[in-house]
């Protein structure tokens, strides 16, 4: 079977099937999440697909009031903020995500460095649905 | 880094820019005019609009906000330099520094004498909601796809600034207050209001009207207060943040031997860096941004100057956040340093390094394809003499710098300017 390609599509569908998927170049061992078509390190495009823990710690954040149109038709607002971030993953690598399992609406709560597991969000999306790549404070 | 030099030199000889703000009653060209005209008469001994050989206008938004593209050929026409070469530059927010760039490597190339570069941008004809996801084009499409926004990058930025640096919300209102200070002494500016007087104003309408009257204890306080400064994207609040605004800025370069011609008094662009960079998940560091080091590396490196040289400059302060980092990643502080600066007063007007005297994006405006320009005119204006209430009281006024932002990092400029 061929490699699926390193790519933001394959990323997004491996996502639908509760993969959190990263690529490691074959030649010097650096490990990318998202997948990137080229080696950045080594400059090669020898790569594999590599499946990742989904654990790690939040790094950065944000609690959004005005979002954009897709996330306004979930139902957030002014009134009723929703959470992203970056999350540090084990492997040392970064990605960004939205954030669970916290309340958007006392962001003073939420504290960096809080350790973090993946949850994959299957939500409607326009006329069809979307995975969203989600974390969670560990339980 | 190679040291980069000009293959001959390049020289400011004209300035204008419109006010910034939101114009119902004007557009796009109504505003480019507005900020030629005013280069025009900026330029000592005149100058023939046939000379310009090249024009280049930066735009980001028009696309997507007003149903238009194109702007070269329009530009172009408008000031009746048809059929000259005329070419749209897009770096999102540093559309308009890539078209000062642009211009600047035209002419040092040898290929012209004179060009003319700008930017415009309308954007008040839209919704926030709107303007928040157009402008979130220029992020990465990790951040898009999970739902970052501009202000929400600068808000996740802060809080690992924040973390790693002990500073809180309380430090970035310092460059909200100073912003706003600077502001009401430049006549440009959307915002000319202090946060003193602004705070002053809603108590007195409470008078007026009967209402409870608010009981702020000062600048921070009102600031503190979330039904006058909500949150946008934590820990981004409404004061964080630049306005959505409409306006046009452009300047006139010539190959630096001629410049004479136009002017005895010349700003001469003595050090340039442009810098890329990469989205929070693959940056190599969540409080800083590789491309604006780049950008003053390249920079500083060609004008052969340290950051302790540069006596003033016009920092990208998008966010309250932003600013903060930029003074770090420019050299003027060290990391963790940058809020503390500001704090003191050290960015302050009449501080010993002052940043944003138009007022910066927060005040000034920020229409985003005309920012990049418009702060090299407030250097050019700075430099020359001829900022009026708002000029810095320096008598010895030589070395000023422009650093324009554009994305999430992803394009960053930095230009130094020099008058002789």
């Amino acid at each position: 079977m061929q490699t699926k390609p390193f790519s933001d599509i394959v990323f997004n569908q491996y996502l639908e099937q509760e993969k959190l998927m990263g690529c490691r170049c074959t030649q010097c061992g650096a490990l990318f999440a998202p997948p990137r078509p080229i080696c950045i390190k080594c400059y090669q495009s020898e790569l594999e697909w590599v499946e990742l823990k989904g654990q790690g710690e939040l790094a950065a954040f944000s609690c959004i009031s005005i979002g954009p149109g897709f996330m306004i038709q979930e139902g957030y607002n002014r009134k009723n903020p929703y959470c992203v971030g970056v999350i540090n993953l084990e492997e040392g690598v970064r990605v960004d995500a939205r954030i669970e399992g916290v309340n958007p609406s006392h962001p003073e709560d939420i504290t960096v460095g809080t350790p973090m597991q993946v949850k994959f969000l299957h939500k409607p999306f326009g006329t069809g649905k979307r995975t969203y790549l989600a974390f969670q404070p560990l339980e | 880094m190679r040291k980069r030099k000009l293959g001959r030199n390049v020289a400011v000889v004209g300035a204008g820019m419109s006010n910034f703000g939101m114009f119902k009653e004007k557009d796009s060209k109504d505003l480019f005019a507005e900020a030629y005209g005013e280069m025009i008469a900026s330029i000592d001994k005149g100058f023939d609009p046939n000379d310009i050989d090249a024009l280049y206008v930066g735009n980001f938004t028009s696309d997507i906000f007003i149903n238009q593209a194109h702007w070269g050929p329009i530009i172009s026409d408008l000031i009746g330099v048809t059929p000259r070469p005329a070419t749209r530059t897009e770096g999102a927010c540093a559309s308009s520094a890539l078209a000062f760039r642009e211009g600047v490597l035209a002419i040092a190339s040898g290929f012209y004498d004179m060009v003319l570069v700008g930017g415009v941008e309308e954007m008040s004809k839209c919704t926030t909601e709107e303007v928040t996801e157009g402008l979130s084009l220029a992020s990465v499409p990790y951040e898009q796809r999970v739902g970052f926004t501009f202000p929400a990058v600068f808000g996740a930025i802060a809080t690992a600034y924040f973390a790693k640096y002990g500073a809180t919300r309380e430090d970035l209102m310092n460059v909200t207050i100073k912003s706003h200070k600077n502001a009401p002494l430049n006549p440009k500016a959307q915002f000319g209001i202090t946060i003193q007087n602004l705070m002053d104003a809603k108590i007195d309408k409470a008078k007026r009207m009967g209402n409870p009257i608010p009981q702020w204890e000062n600048e921070k306080d009102f600031l503190r207060d979330p039904r006058i400064n909500p949150s946008v994207a934590w820990p981004m609040h409404l004061f964080d943040c630049c306005p959505i605004s409409d306006g046009a800025a452009c300047l006139l370069l010539v190959a630096e031997d001629l410049a004479y011609n136009f002017t005895n008094d010349p700003i001469h662009v003595i050090g340039m860096g442009q810098g890329s960079g990469r989205g929070l998940h693959a940056a190599d560091s969540l409080t800083s941004f590789e491309a604006t080091r780049r950008a003053a590396q390249e920079a500083y490196s060609m004008a052969g100057l340290t950051p302790d040289d540069i006596q003033f400059a016009e920092v990208h302060d998008c966010f309250s956040m932003a600013e903060i980092l930029h003074l770090e990643d420019l050299g003027f502080y060290a990391p963790g340093h940058g809020y503390k600066a500001v704090g003191e007063g050290l960015t302050a007007l009449d501080g010993p390094k002052p940043i944003n005297t138009s007022g910066g994006l927060k005040c000034k405006g920020h229409p985003v394809g005309a920012t990049g320009a418009s702060q090299m005119v407030e250097v050019w204006t700075q430099l020359r003499n001829r900022a009026g209430k708002r000029q810095i009281p320096n008598k010895d006024l030589r070395i000023g710098a422009a650093h324009n932002l554009g994305g999430t990092g992803g394009t960053s400029t930095f230009t130094i300017f020099e008058r002789r």
